[in-house]
């Protein structure tokens, strides 16, 4: 049952989110989100021959480009620099997937949304978690390099990995509800988001070290929603350290970006069937 | 019987015209409280006082000219758009079928997307498997079943997407022009369909521009013209007068 007792202009959102009982079940929305992910993992891998060779592909190329300009050319003063790269490259490239492939999801599914209604916050969360899924199965790829560098896997990565997996889901997720639902209304966010990504990029460490950022910087930099996240990615694939106090802080920052995406998200949904 | 599932009371639905972020963002955030101010001021007025009730059971029409309003009025039902003035309520498990096929990806199977479909509808996993044969079989698809849908024929999308539809058990079923779907036979075993959801006591909200088809189902029609109820009534009466207002209009043109 819906009501909407409507005097000013916004309806309230709670309200417009009441559904049927029967519907708004936690396994139908957990049918909901595995039937969407399984669909993103299907189109993905159909007519495409490679399929999972590219999803390490990328993060491999950058590997190599950023090795040859920085160590070759530019002589970083760095011991086993490819596995650096590797161990930040992977987890980066699938929040940049993520936010990259979120401003066009709402749009990409304008039928459903104009049509059918069903929790929509759903489709962004499919599309993280179908990256999610990719990075996991890359795992393998850092560990295949970690023996090429006389290193091991570490017994610390059986609760770290989940544990990392879990915040770089979040604010991964936050990100991408809130690109995607400003998308909608304004279609420039589609082209600013590859500049944000780059800008990003180069403002976390991950083709360089924490220690190298000069002090007076580090403050800012800290506050960058991924920074104690790829900090502790690499630590843990390159060392097996697990930090205390960078998981707290990326995970306090991760809900932060959740809850932010969520509000966003809450703000303009109900309008999501006019302009989509 | 007479009890309202559906009530609309004074509904208005206008759409802010959002073209109008021309100057794109920067100009945008720099006129902050004139744009937003501008953008709330144009709007497009599709439904104008509308009030209206459906009661279980029933089989409405809606008919009107294009434009006229009438698939607002379904998205307001299933709730996918809110009215900007006036209270809805709506008592039951709402199946909208807005469009057949919602959510279909051509590169998937016809087996993947009745899943897909069949739990964006409102289905569990598990329910849909449980419907699956029966789904399968009502589509006629055979062999294509296990077919990416990019190869299939229109009429075939058409059959698949109606019959995982035909299986949803819905309480309240909402219709936008799908009635034309697929060869002859096809058509007369979704029009069988539609009867035994009627027996059944499903209320059903019917958009169509054949009046061949209201006729068949609908108990009462509601006539929408230029945004506003023009009539609602028994399906006959409005349709006739519908039929002589156009007679009218095309004798007096000559």
């Amino acid at each position: 049952m819906r009501i909407y007792k409507r005097t000013e202009k916004r309806p309230d959102a709670a309200i417009m989110n009441r559904r049927p009982a029967t519907k708004t079940s936690m396994k139908y929305y957990a049918d909901l989100i595995f039937i969407l992910t399984q669909k993103e993992m299907k189109i993905r891998y159909k007519n495409s021959f490679l399929g999972y060779l590219w999803s390490i592909g990328n993060p491999l190329a950058f590997a190599f480009v950023y090795f040859v300009a920085f160590k070759v050319v530019m002589k970083i003063q760095m011991e086993d620099y490819v596995l650096f790269l590797i161990a930040g490259l992977f987890p980066w490239q699938w929040f940049s997937n993520s936010v990259n492939a979120s401003t066009g999801i709402f749009i990409g599914n304008a039928s459903i949304i104009k049509k059918v209604s069903f929790p929509r916050n759903i489709v962004p969360l499919a599309l993280v978690l179908q990256d999610m899924i990719h990075f996991a199965l890359s795992i393998p790829v850092i560990v295949f390099f970690l023996f090429v560098f006389h290193k091991s896997p570490s017994w610390s990565w059986v609760p770290g990995i989940p544990i990392l997996l879990l915040i770089q889901l979040l604010v991964t997720y936050g990100f991408a509800l809130i690109m995607s639902s400003v998308n909608l209304f304004f279609r420039d966010i589609e082209r600013l988001v590859s500049i944000f990504l780059a800008l990003l990029f180069y403002f976390t460490p991950i083709i360089y070290s924490e220690s190298m950022i000069p002090a007076r910087y580090g403050r800012l930099m800290k506050l960058n929603p991924l920074y104690y996240l790829m900090v502790s990615w690499r630590e843990l694939f390159m060392s097996g350290r697990l930090e205390m106090s960078s998981l707290l802080l990326s995970a306090s920052q991760a809900l932060v970006f959740l809850a932010i995406g969520f509000l966003v998200y809450k703000k303009l949904s109900w309008r999501f069937a006019e302009v989509v | 019987m007479r009890e309202p599932v559906i009530i609309f009371r004074n509904i208005h639905k206008s759409y802010p015209l959002y073209h109008h972020v021309t100057g794109g963002i920067k100009n945008f955030l720099f006129h902050f409280k004139k744009s937003v101010s501008g953008l709330q001021k144009r709007s497009y007025e599709s439904l104008r006082n509308i009030s209206f009730e459906v009661y279980a059971g029933e089989a409405f029409g809606i008919v009107g000219a294009n434009g006229a309003g009438k698939s607002t009025t379904l998205g307001l039902i299933a709730g996918v758009l809110k009215p900007t003035m006036g209270s809805i309520c709506v008592k039951g498990r709402v199946s909208s079928l807005l469009e057949l096929g919602a959510g279909f990806h051509p590169e998937l199977t016809g087996r993947e997307n009745i899943f897909l479909n069949g739990v964006l509808m409102g289905l569990g996993k598990r329910q849909v498997r449980g419907k699956l044969d029966q789904i399968i079989e009502f589509s006629e698809l055979g062999n294509f079943i296990d077919q990416p849908i990019r190869v299939y024929s229109s009429g075939m999308l058409a059959r698949l997407g109606f019959s995982v539809v035909a299986h949803l058990d819905p309480e309240i079923l909402l219709i936008d022009e799908i009635m034309a779907v697929g060869d002859i036979e096809f058509q007369k075993k979704c029009a069988g369909k539609m009867m035994e959801f009627k027996r059944k006591g499903v209320t059903m909200v019917f958009v169509s521009h054949s009046a061949g088809d209201i006729e068949r189902i609908c108990d009462r029609v509601m006539w929408i013209e230029d945004h506003t109820i023009k009539m609602l009534g028994p399906t006959g009466y409005v349709l006739d007068s519908m039929l002589n207002r156009k007679l009218a209009t095309s004798s007096g043109g000559l």
